[in-house]
């Protein structure tokens, strides 16, 4: 049973340009979710330069005792990451489905400005059709 | 172990479940952030001098703490985003993982807190970072020349952690 709880998406400048929030309690308000996105790219980058090894590309999965937090990083930099319960399968797979849809929608968009945050209905309407528990199921196959 | 008695930490130590792990290095902080212990079995990258990477780390396991205390789903009643934690408040990390490596993190409620980087395929280790805070406890905190806050020197508890650490492999 995939429960997200959230689904933040950032550009390459760190600041926030999506934000989808599906959980109950512990809703934060905008101020908050714009520091914790910022707060986020930071940490992303300084993990890169405690990799003991080259070619670190940053954190892909953060492990909580509440939460996990799937992030995926695309090439131009902007950063997809989700918060779910723990142990739910197959986010990377959501996560790429997501930044098809970001580009399909969003990118495509001739009135979209690029790092400006997100105000598009399609693609919130097919997020909205993804993120749903059988549709995640879906995906898994 | 023998010459404490091994029922008294735990009985044996943990059955390991990772699978090909390599340890890179391992850290040990006090709850003011000095660095208490390094090792390092295998980093082919340094990118900093010594002191700048344990304030590095140290600074990052700070912030992620306070972010995910913040992000937590399931509490409502949360602090602000930057007000230090104590230990055991909040919604706490246990590891993170990167296409190159993966960290285990452990905090004790003494503040003590144990980072141990490996393989990013290796298993969930906090059986393994209660273990080693086990070997702490006997051979560090229980030596009456030890002071606390201090970096730890002593041989034995080197030599019971490498050989520890790399049974886990």
């Amino acid at each position: 049973m995939a429960a997200i709880y959230s689904l933040y998406i950032i550009n390459k400048s760190g600041g926030l340009i999506f934000y989808k929030d599906c959980g109950t309690k512990g809703r934060m308000d905008t101020n908050d979710s714009l520091r914790v996105a910022s707060l986020w790219h930071s940490m992303h980058a300084i993990s890169q330069q405690l990799s003991p090894v080259n070619g670190c590309s940053g954190i892909e999965l953060l492990q909580a005792d509440t939460f996990d937090l799937h992030c995926f990083q695309s090439l131009p930099g902007t950063k997809f990451f989700v918060v779910c319960e723990p142990g739910t399968p197959h986010m990377e797979s959501l996560l790429r489905y997501i930044y098809e849809l970001y580009t399909d929608y969003v990118l495509k968009n001739p009135f979209y400005e690029i790092e400006m945050p997100i105000r598009c209905e399609l693609f919130d309407i097919n997020l909205s059709q993804a993120v749903q528990s059988d549709r995640v199921a879906l995906l898994g196959r | 172990m023998q010459f404490f008695g091994g029922s008294e930490i735990s009985p044996s130590p943990p059955v390991p479940t990772a699978s090909g792990n390599n340890a890179h290095m391992m850290y040990v902080f006090n709850r003011n952030g000095v660095c208490l212990l390094y090792k390092e079995w295998n980093r082919p990258l340094h990118t900093l001098n010594p002191q700048q990477d344990h304030k590095l780390m140290f600074g990052l396991l700070f912030s992620l703490k306070s972010l995910t205390a913040k992000m937590d789903p399931i509490n409502a009643d949360k602090g602000n985003l930057g007000v230090p934690q104590l230990p055991g408040q909040g919604c706490s990390f246990h590891s993170f993982r990167t296409n190159t490596y993966k960290l285990s993190f452990m905090e004790t409620p003494s503040g003590i807190k144990i980072i141990l980087v490996t393989h990013p395929k290796t298993g969930d280790l906090r059986e393994s970072l209660k273990y080693i805070y086990g070997l702490y406890v006997e051979y560090v905190v229980k030596n009456p020349i030890y002071t606390p806050g201090s970096p730890i020197k002593s041989e034995m508890f080197n030599t019971a952690l490498d050989q520890y650490v790399r049974s886990i492999s």
